[in-house]
């Protein structure tokens, strides 16, 4: 992985396609699709390690990452995606320890997150568009290999009395296994908690009946009827799949993308950094035209439609700052355009939401939204006159830590100008829920069904810096007069935080109410997993992680912490 | 906003107020909340005027204009010493940089508290000394206390114009809080405990002005030099009119000695008491009382937010340039008082941790010149009688010593040994009930208190016998 914290180093780029994989293939016939791995040793994002046995760093997962988007948006006609090796005997090694054991922590950490992210977006492709994944397991599935088919609907072990699923980083590494598996044994699966036990402490893994009986998968093949036990289980499931039939994908083209020193810039979503003070301004521009009449034309504009653009944009943004900008810990979002466009572009998702393109759009912001919770930076919405912070791109507020809302205008830079405003939208009310199953209002509002009620009772209008506040929609709504120092304030204040507090701070609190299999995963298994990454046992030098390989056995603090 | 030249007019300032928007908004909801509480708060005693100091600008001849002024129309203020372009930083891990003109959002809350704390001080001595009207020994004695109280008003709006122009919402609010707080209040009482005592009698205010007051000017030394240069500038041109409140304690005590002396000499006693002045050993008693309650005030003996204070740049030492060191303190020790083995003694610790201590003792070395100043008045009438400060652990409730009992000589007492002689040197039920009973108003033109000496010289040039006060 580039290290990104040198200037001028090598950055990470999110953008990839099919043609260009050099991890995968990805083949389609028909309902059913073929995702095979097939990583390339040489081809690792950074030097200093190879992708042996279908292990993984950053830049397959991004290859996995857009698999998976194309085949949502791409090709409507897959209802089965089987999730399988291209090599013979191994099925995938999980994440390359060599490129784990040279990342620097935050890249371990952010690493992971996107791996998780992309994981859940397998499930939420199962659960929300009737694309079923199926992990033909056709070799040993080990650690994040098994963590990897654990996303899957259905798992198939080859049964050669060799291959096993296995999660060895706890007796290997001296780590946890980090994209989800603890959680999803358990949660998911419901495999008992001793067995799990046994299994997770267990270097070689589970094969055979004892893995079925066990519920780590659902069936083993024997080799010779391999092959067509995975067609026909492919026919079955497709069979299952309620995707519509006779429908065109559309094209994702490349996004078209600016990036200079420290300025991002794509069609409607901008960037600008200030390394000095450590803070990152988005703005999120509103449409530029009025929504499509109808469904017909929503099909046609394809990617060029409004919501899919800016949520692409959005998207990528969000993984460029991650990944390539640790430094800076806080985002600034602001909006601008028409509020009216953005609410008749969300009124014309929603009411076509049986669409399989309409749904899958909603389904994307969702999931980018998402995206932004888990991000750890301050993320400070700042909602000023021009801005169209409603229904949609409300939610970027609600996501934020912290809402300033203008009262009224900026009187000496423009006094005649619309008072800024927020609206209510039907989009905030459902259709993009968190990772805890709850809309952003209602985890604002959790236990305060009167203001959740009255924040639903507004709907529909724009409501100004007062009475914004008044409903607890904005943190604090300041006149002008005190607006840029209120502001200014904020960010020195945050800028001068422990950032590691921060993002503990910030993770705590965006998730209030239920917990869900994610939030289990990017609260306990995410923190669990990086504070164990942070321990001698694991990173220092005689630590489990860096002696692995060496022949040298680990050297642990025996202190229980 | 129509109002702005009215109040450029009602508020000597040299802040720019005719065109600070902000500020005049601010102002227009704290200024008449202001006035209701110097009306319910302030002096008791009705006047129809006093012949007042008013800055009227931070010049040479601006900031000590003389008029008769009737109170509720007094003009408080707002001014900043002239700033320095070119000011740096003097201390700290910030020496160096160019002092701020704005907060930085990172020490926003500290310096607010300090600003808090400091503009707490000054209106809770006004309420102290609110009904001493009724007993002034002189007309020149009434309009110092009245001067000292509109300046400690003044002072109040010094603070709450740095909580207004630099800390936005929350600042206004910490202003409204300032006179919401009062002095002895059982409910929201002012924040230090010295500025919850009574001053019952013109002894106290003099002791007070003496001492308390003291500790405001070391408190005001160290924030002038904090890097936050509009509170730097405020508070140098605070520490001007602090002096006027120094002087008022040094002489009124000065003149309470005088008088004391005289008698003792002219009746050949050790007790004035009988004769109508305060006799010396009370006077002893309360500079005692008086001077272990303002130490408290400077805090422990070590403190870290004190020292994170420093390292940030907001508060420094006294007279912090004319200290010869590397201004940083990261690598320094120093002695500061403690509890060794139970008795009051010295640790080395950081100097950082210190600078409470650092800052108790230049004020204790300052209030020594008064004694010795007080002293040589006693020598001079041919007494040997003298005056002392006591033990630095003396009476303390704040800090290491607040555990133990110490006399005035520092000998360590337990409970039962400091119940019985603590009379011998903290004023009485008895001693305060003299002094209350010396009390009686004298306001006619050239007359004074017969506990009391004349001052050497009037106000402004003028003599003692002129109508400083002209009561209704």
């Amino acid at each position: 992985m580039a290290d990104t914290t040198e200037p001028g180093s090598a950055l990470v780029d999110f953008r990839v396609s099919p043609d260009r994989y050099r991890h995968w293939r990805l083949t389609v016939d028909g309902p059913i699709a073929t995702l095979a791995m097939d990583v390339d040793e040489q081809a690792g994002l950074a030097p200093g390690y190879r992708l042996k046995l279908n292990s993984y760093d950053l830049g397959v997962d991004i290859e996995l990452y857009d698999a998976v988007q194309r085949l949502r948006f791409c090709h409507p006609e897959v209802r089965v995606v089987v999730l399988t090796s291209a090599r013979d005997r191994v099925f995938c090694a999980g994440a390359n320890i060599g490129m784990l054991a040279t990342a620097s922590h935050s890249q371990k950490v952010n690493f992971c997150k996107f791996t998780n992210e992309t994981r859940n977006g397998i499930e939420d492709a199962t659960a929300c568009s009737g694309q079923v994944y199926l992990a033909a397991v056709n070799g040993t599935a080990s650690g994040g290999g098994y963590e990897l088919a654990l996303a899957c609907e259905h798992i198939m072990l080859v049964d050669d009395r060799s291959s096993t699923v296995a999660l060895p980083e706890l007796p290997l590494l001296g780590v946890l296994p980090g994209t989800g598996g603890l959680t999803r044994i358990t949660d998911k699966r419901h495999v008992r908690r001793d067995l799990a036990d046994s299994f997770a402490t267990r270097a070689e893994g589970i094969g055979g009946e004892r893995a079925v009986a066990w519920r780590l998968v659902d069936e083993v093949v024997p080799r010779d009827r391999w092959a067509q036990t995975v067609r026909a289980r492919a026919a079955e499931l497709a069979e299952r799949s309620a995707r519509p039939a006779g429908a065109t994908g559309i094209t994702l083209p490349e996004l078209a993308k600016s990036r200079s020193g420290d300025a991002l810039g794509y069609r409607y979503v901008r960037a600008g950094i200030d390394r000095r003070r450590g803070l990152a301004e988005i703005t999120v521009a509103g449409p530029a035209d009025d929504p499509p009449a109808g469904l017909a034309e929503l099909h046609a504009r394809g990617a060029e439609l409004w919501t899919l653009a800016m949520t692409r944009e959005l998207d990528d943004l969000i993984l460029d700052l991650r990944t390539n900008e640790p430094e800076v810990g806080t985002w600034v979002l602001r909006t601008a355009g028409s509020a009216e466009r953005v609410l008749g572009y969300d009124d014309l998702l929603a009411r076509n939401s049986g669409d399989w393109l309409a749904a899958e759009i909603i389904h994307y912001l969702k999931r980018t939204l998402k995206r932004l919770d888990v991000t750890s930076r301050s993320i400070l919405a700042l909602i000023e006159p021009g801005s169209c912070f409603a229904g949609s791109l409300l939610e970027l507020a609600l996501a934020a830590d912290r809402s300033y809302q203008l009262a009224g205008v900026f009187t000496e830079i423009d006094p005649a100008a619309v008072p800024a405003a927020i609206t209510v939208g039907p989009m905030n009310l459902g259709p993009l829920p968190m990772a805890n199953g709850l809309t952003r209002l209602g985890t604002r509002f959790l236990g305060d069904d009167k203001a959740l009620a009255a924040a639903r009772d507004a709907a529909g209008q724009p409501l100004t810096g007062a009475d914004a506040a008044r409903l607890g929609l904005v943190t604090v709504a300041p006149d002008d007069l005190d607006w840029d120092d209120e502001v200014r304030i904020m960010l020195e204040e945050r800028a001068g935080f422990s950032p590691d507090a921060l993002t503990g701070l910030e993770a705590n609190y965006r998730f209030a109410g239920p917990e869900t299999m994610e939030t289990k995963i990017f609260g306990r298994l995410t923190a669990w997993q990086n504070w164990i990454f942070t321990r001698p046992n694991a990173s220092g030098p005689d630590g489990a992680l860096r002696r692995y390989g060496t022949g040298l056995r680990p050297r642990f603090d025996r202190k229980r912490v | 906003m129509t109002a702005a030249p009215d109040y450029a007019e009602k508020i000597p300032n040299n802040v720019d107020l005719r065109d600070d928007r902000r500020l005049q908004r601010a102002l227009e909801s704290w200024q008449p909340n202001f006035l209701r509480w110097w009306e319910s708060m302030g002096p008791a005693l009705p006047t129809r005027d006093v012949y007042l100091r008013t800055a009227v600008n931070v010049g040479r001849a601006g900031w000590a204009h003389f008029a008769h002024v009737p109170m509720r129309d007094y003009r408080w203020g707002i001014f900043l010493a002239e700033r320095d372009p070119d000011r740096r930083i003097g201390f700290g891990e910030h020496k160096g940089e160019p002092a701020w003109q704005q907060v930085p959002g990172e020490y926003r809350a500290d310096l607010r508290r300090l600003l808090v704390i400091q503009g707490d001080t000054e209106p809770a001595s006004v309420e102290q000394q609110r009904n001493l009207g009724a007993t002034a020994p002189s007309l020149y004695d009434l309009r110092n206390l009245f001067q000292v109280n509109v300046e400690e008003g003044r002072h109040l709006w010094a603070m709450v114009y740095l909580l207004h122009a630099h800390f936005g919402r929350e600042g206004r609010e910490e202003a409204e809080q300032l006179l919401l707080r009062n002095s002895g209040s059982a409910e929201s009482p002012r924040i230090l405990g010295a500025f919850n005592e009574e001053t019952p009698d013109w002894l106290s205010f003099f002791m007070f002005t003496y001492f308390t007051d003291r500790d405001g000017k070391y408190q005001l030394g160290t924030l002038k030099e904090s890097a936050f240069d509009p509170l730097s500038r405020t508070c140098e041109f605070m520490l001007k009119e602090e002096a006027h409140h120094m002087m008022v304690g040094t002489t009124g005590v000065d003149r309470v000695v005088e008088r004391t002396a005289q008698l003792m000499v002219e009746h050949d006693t050790d007790d004035a008491g009988p004769c109508g002045a305060v006799p010396l050993a009370v006077i002893q008693k309360y500079l005692n009382f008086h001077y272990s309650v303002s130490l408290d005030l400077f805090g422990g003996e070590t403190s870290t937010n004190v020292a994170n204070y420093y390292t940030a740049g907001l508060k420094g030492r006294w007279a912090e340039d004319r200290r010869p060191d590397d201004h940083r303190l990261t690598d320094d020790p120093m002695d500061v008082d403690a509890l060794v083995d139970g008795r009051p003694g010295q640790i080395e610790v950081p100097a950082l941790t210190g600078l409470n201590t650092d800052l108790r003792r230049q004020y204790i070395a300052d209030c020594q010149t008064g004694v010795n100043r007080w002293n040589k008045i006693l020598a001079d009438a041919g007494l040997p009688h003298r005056l002392r400060l006591p033990h630095v652990a003396f009476n303390r409730r704040v800090g290491a010593f607040a555990a133990v009992n110490v006399s005035p000589d520092g000998e360590l007492l337990d409970d039962a040994e400091w119940q019985r002689r603590r009379g011998g040197w903290l004023p009485t039920e008895v001693d305060k009930t003299h002094v209350r009973s010396l009390m009686r108003p004298v306001h006619e033109r050239g007359r004074i208190a017969a506990w009391l000496a004349p001052p050497r010289s009037g106000i402004n040039g003028k003599p003692f016998d002129y109508e400083y006060v002209h009561l209704t």
